[in-house]
């Protein structure tokens, strides 16, 4: 492009336009473009995508937002939204000629509405601050992902995120009613309603999750629950994880559904234990914690069952948490999963695959036959009540070659959660992470299907590009590596 | 009736509309008929695609095909000591899971336990242009690709044919009982709101002819222990009571008068409008009978927060559902545009010009 090349770069010109008219919109504080200011944006969970925006702008009013919106689609400038950056698939990985938008001012709760349990808070307000807030009502946010004490609600909604008390309290999709978004041509929209029901189409549904690629939230208002009287944890041991998957089939067939059940295997088990000091047993192949919360009666009940059904399933051990700083202290230990791993390994590359539960043990043996192949150890932690397996590949990114098996092997698993029915992300999203596998869970047809329902939210396609949904060339480039059953994925494109 | 896969043929359906342009109207058992505004076209059939694909209750996943009886699946379900989440209301004895979807709706159960929307997994669908597409899908987390399942529910058919849905379901609780007190409206709507931040095992609560009805559900300790702290008197037998609201078989819907659905949040206080009231949904869903005219009875409403849609009407009015903001209209059209760009399904049930 020899063009680029002339005297007058376009491109320099451009980006002088745009920064001209951010800082006509925005005190010059919150306009950031040293690179060394733009360095915290450069990833966010997933470390191993970095790209340094063009600027960074930290509006602090939803007039600010849409007027940068209507700028940046003036000039068709790409924006990214970005709450905390914790998240796991390179969702608010920024783009390297775009704008960042950072949330982070939007920190207030502006209502706390315990008549109707219902809050309205801003998007980067974090995810335990709501319930923080909210508890002195006896009320409590339902959902819990793990990064809880950092992640934001507006993150969270991009997201659909989880936690460990999905299966009972459902995802951030379930725990939602109405948000306030701004679209890339600056329309600010209230979707959904402070009612239970809300008129026309479920755009509520359709904007949680979308991870970024619809509009940029900038208000929340969340339902919130009655604190439950008393939660309860059970630890069961197992000498085998094929028996532990069982186990969990069995307390749901008993017509139980506990508030969280969840599994870790044997490394798992002793690199948090090692960290969290949790009391686990260092020499189980699995554990289950099995939480069961709701009346004081009520939980003893259902505990005396828990018991039963473990025992009977072939637990060499089981023990209730004896009191509250017990109980605590066995779900630290699992919450702090992932850093206990990430000290007994350089790296770590976390999976996130959703399979029908039923197809627990046959997938795990095949990740452990191929974690001996690849001679990459394997920490595997479960949302085991949702069948959502978290397995941490073990690696070490200055062994040359050893990112590229890590990915392999992680997308070998990927593709394995597809063939027995599951998908590709239960929780993190597919972002830049994924995109690859989305050409493996969907055909075309579903992929220009979700091509356009972005265009019909944002036309220009500005918003956090090449996230989320890959182009079907992308996918029929990548066709010719994923023959399945001799059949190409997408026969109708021309290949490359 | 033998189960059917119709998938082809109601393809092929779809297909001849589009060339010859013809607008279908698309009905299972037609049970919901009188919900929504009246849609043109020929008739696409789903009653024959019918049939349970899986159920493994140890999954707590159900997929069936959209013109399965809602009544084949609730009977599937109770074997199995498991239910539908929603206790969707079935308004005829054929109602198909397909239509109770499309039409969004729910039951009393809805506060506590969510809504038909919170139910879906994934689904099998037609768009229009012919496409069989699936969304979503059998396991209760995921989040690839947008949420189009759960678009479809309450879009009365404007987005696509449902061909297949999963959802996922939940054991029955242990134990049941009701509990019910007279008292007048006011305190009745405080005390169901006042439930809501309290850890108590409510599954049901609603207001009718001066008394407050709270169902407690859950295991029997917990049921017991809930009556005694609520207190009031038991109504023995409540089963008929709740089946009767949700089917709107109690005498407060058989007048000939024009029928209501108002949603507000479940605190606002007794709406100022002339007409009876029943308050179900722990008061977040309003039934009213009322003859005033229709501008007044939305006004009222939006004033309060909340809206309004007419749900049995003599005459129905240009916009049954409450109208929407411009800028959300637009978005309705562009999306209703990249789903079916010939207009052919339900064109106008919902909004006129969708």
């Amino acid at each position: 492009m020899t063009a680029e090349k002339t005297a007058i770069n376009p491109h320099a010109h451009a980006q002088e336009v745009l920064l001209k008219g951010l800082l006509s919109l925005l005190p010059a504080s919150l306009v950031l473009t040293d690179p060394e200011d733009l360095r915290p944006f450069e990833c966010d969970g997933l470390s191993v995508y970095r790209r340094l925006p063009l600027v960074v702008v930290l509006p602090e009013t939803i007039a600010q937002v849409q007027a940068i919106m209507r700028l940046c689609h003036k000039l068709r400038v790409p924006v990214v939204a970005r709450g905390a950056g914790t998240g796991l698939s390179g969702g608010a990985l920024p783009s390297s000629d775009g704008v960042l938008v950072s949330l982070a001012k939007f920190k207030k709760i502006l209502n706390i509405d315990p008549q109707n349990a219902q809050a309205t808070v801003q998007p980067g307000v974090r995810n335990l601050a709501i319930s923080e807030a909210v508890a002195v009502h006896g009320l409590y946010y339902a959902p819990d992902p793990s990064s809880q004490i950092a992640c934001t609600i507006g993150g969270n909604v991009a997201e659909n995120s989880g936690g460990v008390h999905c299966l009972k309290y459902g995802l951030t999709v379930h725990n939602i009613l109405m948000l306030k978004v701004v679209t890339m041509e600056g329309e600010l929209l209230t979707i959904g309603a402070e009612t239970l029901d809300a008129p026309g189409y479920d755009l509520l549904a359709l904007m949680t999750g979308s991870e970024g690629m619809l509009g940029i939230i900038v208000e929340v208002t969340v339902k919130l629950l009655a604190r439950p009287e008393r939660a309860q944890v059970v630890l069961a041991a197992f000498d085998d994880v094929v028996k532990a998957g069982e186990a969990v089939g069995a307390i749901i067939a008993a017509g139980i559904i506990p508030a969280g059940l969840e599994m870790m295997d044997k490394l798992a088990i002793q690199a948090a234990e090692d960290f969290a000091h949790a009391g686990y047993p260092r020499d189980a192949e699995a554990i289950l914690l099995c939480e069961l919360d709701g009346t004081n009666a009520e939980v003893s009940e259902y505990i005396m069952a828990v018991r039963k059904v473990l025992t009977q399933s072939g637990a060499t051990e089981v023990r209730t948490a004896v009191d509250e700083a017990e109980r605590q202290l066995f779900w630290k230990g699992r919450k702090s999963a992932f850093p206990a791993v990430g000290r007994i390994s350089p790296d770590y590359y976390c999976m996130d695959g959703t399979i029908p539960r039923r197809h627990l043990p046959r997938v795990l043996r095949q990740i452990s036959q191929w974690s001996a192949e690849y001679g990459l150890p394997v920490a595997n932690v479960f949302h085991a009540g949702d069948g959502n397996l978290h397995p941490l590949i073990l690696f070490d990114a200055n062994k040359p070659g050893e990112l590229a098996r890590t990915e392999e092997f992680g997308r070998r698993i990927l593709q394995l959660c597809v063939e027995v029915g599951g998908t590709i992300t239960g929780e993190h999203g597919v972002g830049m992470e994924k995109i690859d596998q989305m050409c493996i869970q969907f055909q075309s047809g579903e992929l220009s299907q979700f091509h356009a329902v972005k265009a019909a939210f944002d036309p220009s396609g500005l918003l956090n590009p090449g996230k989320a949904v890959p182009t079907l060339h992308r996918c029929a480039e990548l066709g010719a590596m994923h023959v399945h059953h001799g059949q190409l994925p997408h026969p109708e494109l021309d290949r490359f | 009736m033998a189960d059917m896969d119709r998938s082809a043929a109601l393809q092929q359906q779809v297909n001849n509309a589009i060339h010859a342009g013809t607008a279908l109207n698309i009905r299972g058992s037609n049970s919901k008929h009188f919900l929504g505004r009246v849609a043109d076209g020929e008739v696409l059939s789903l009653s024959e695609h019918r049939g349970m694909i899986e159920y493994d209750p140890r999954e707590l996943v159900l997929t069936a095909r959209s013109g399965t009886p809602l009544a084949e699946i609730e009977s599937a379900l109770a074997e199995a000591s498991q239910m539908l989440t929603f206790e969707p209301p079935h308004f005829g004895e054929n109602a198909t899971l397909g239509g109770t979807l499309a039409c969004g709706l729910s039951g009393p159960r809805r506060p506590y336990a969510g809504a038909a929307r919170d139910a879906v997994l994934g689904c099998k669908l037609i768009n229009g242009k012919g496409e069989l597409l699936r969304f979503g899908g059998q396991v209760m987390k995921n989040v690839a690709g947008y949420d189009v399942s759960r678009l479809m529910v309450g879009a009365y058919g404007t987005l696509g044919v449902l061909l297949e849905i999963s959802l996922k379901v939940l054991p029955r609780p242990a134990s049941s009982l009701t509990v019910i007190h007279e008292c007048p409206q006011t305190e009745a709507i405080n005390q169901m709101s006042h439930l809501l931040s309290q850890p108590v095992p409510v599954d049901a609560a609603c207001y009718h002819s001066g008394h407050c009805y709270v169902r407690l559900a859950g295991s029997e300790q917990a049921v017991r222990h809930a009556q005694k702290q609520l207190g009031g008197e038991t109504l023995e037998k409540s089963a008929p009571f709740w089946l009767a609201l949700r089917e709107h078989q109690l005498s407060f819907f058989k007048s000939s008068k024009p029928l209501y659905r108002v949603l507000v949040k479940p605190a606002t206080p007794p709406l100022p409008i002339a007409g009876s009231w029943l308050l179900d949904w722990g008061g977040a869903q309003r039934w009213l009978v009322s003859d005033e005219p229709v501008a007044v009875i939305r006004e009222s409403v939006a004033a309060a927060g909340g809206h309004v849609s007419q749900f049995r009407a003599s005459v129905q009015d240009a916009a049954v559902f409450q109208p929407l903001s411009a800028a959300l209209f637009t978005i309705h059209q562009r999306l209703k545009n990249s789903f079916d760009p010939h207009r052919i399904f339900n064109p106008g049930r919902l909004y006129s010009g969708l």
